[in-house]
């Protein structure tokens, strides 16, 4: 599978979607946020980072770069997107996801390790998790607050959109295993059509053991998952 | 000529800046603040002899599409 993974200015965490991408045997290259197109691509990951500074807002700017163009056009088509941290709030901004993710309650920036509860198997994101598995994975951020207001949020938990949530160890949602005030402790979502996801969490950070933990692996397993039916349903 | 905008969070929307400032204010002693609401204040400045009926229409569009977020802001526009 080919992975496309966007590289705006102040894209960080690009290098690290690559490395996790190619550990499991798939193909992956950056692709430039002044591109019109994305190439020959299965999926497209949208990075963490700080896209054009995080000024005005967190992916405000990054919306309207080239590249986004030909990204909602791929979206628009059925292409599977992933936007993680950054990534999300972009992703968020360019109308791809339905809400916005604003400041941590704590006006703190969040370095730490964290426990997610997959909310549905029923996506290309998460259809690989094993039954009850509580992820652990990093998170880092400072804008990472999940907000929707009332209505969007009922629609998100109508269609079964919200894939992950904030947990404790045990897989409990409570308010204290919550690192930024997420409304119903989201972490990520997808959209209606179920093809782009967006979460806070880096499961690319977290696919080997040398790093502490090699949960976030499961997310790509679903994803290399999907894309193999998919290919496989084209063939047929 | 110059327009001015001001955009502050959705009242629903979650201001933990605002609630913290409001805090300090009453541990100064500032009585009577019943809320703090922390935004941004934009200024654009215009070319003179700019038609303030379209210069209002298309900053309008961009305050929508990109000056503020929707979903979590309001926004003030204001032309002199």
């Amino acid at each position: 599978m080919n992975f496309s993974v966007l590289q705006f200015p102040a894209s960080n965490c690009d290098q690290d979607a690559v490395h996790a991408v190619r550990l499991f045997g798939h193909s992956a290259r950056l692709v430039w946020h002044k591109d019109a197109s994305l190439g020959d691509t299965d999926c497209v990951i949208v990075p963490g980072g700080f896209s054009y500074g995080d000024y005005l807002r967190c992916g405000a700017i990054a919306r309207f770069s080239p590249v986004m163009q030909a990204v909602k056009q791929f979206a628009d088509n059925g292409g599977h997107v992933l936007g993680i941290c950054n990534g999300f709030q972009v992703l968020t901004e360019a109308g791809l996801l339905p809400g916005a993710l604003i400041r941590n309650r704590d006006l703190q920036f969040h370095c730490e390790n964290i426990f997610l509860k997959t909310a549905t198997n029923d996506s290309p994101f998460t259809s690989q998790i094993p039954a009850g598995k509580i992820l652990r994975v990093p998170i880092a951020h400072g804008e990472g607050c999940y907000f929707a207001d009332e209505e969007t949020l009922a629609k998100l938990k109508a269609n079964n959109q919200i894939l992950w949530q904030y947990c404790d160890a045990t897989g409990n949602l409570t308010d204290s295993a919550n690192p930024n005030g997420a409304l119903q402790n989201i972490a990520g979502i997808c959209n209606e059509k179920r093809n782009v996801a967006g979460l806070m969490p880096h499961p690319e950070r977290a696919c080997e053991p040398l790093l502490g933990s090699d949960d976030g692996k499961w997310i790509f397993e679903s994803i290399f998952a999907a894309l193999k039916n998919k290919t496989v349903a084209a063939a047929a | 000529m110059k327009a001015k905008i001001i955009i502050t969070p959705k009242k629903a929307v979650l201001d933990p800046q605002g609630k913290t400032v409001q805090t300090a204010l009453e541990h100064m002693g500032y009585t009577g603040v019943t809320g703090v609401h922390i935004g941004k204040y934009i200024e654009i400045d215009l070319a003179p002899g700019t038609d303030k009926a379209a210069a209002s229409k298309a900053l309008n569009d961009a305050a929508y599409k990109l000056l503020s977020n929707p979903v979590i802001e309001d926004y003030k526009l204001e032309i002199e």
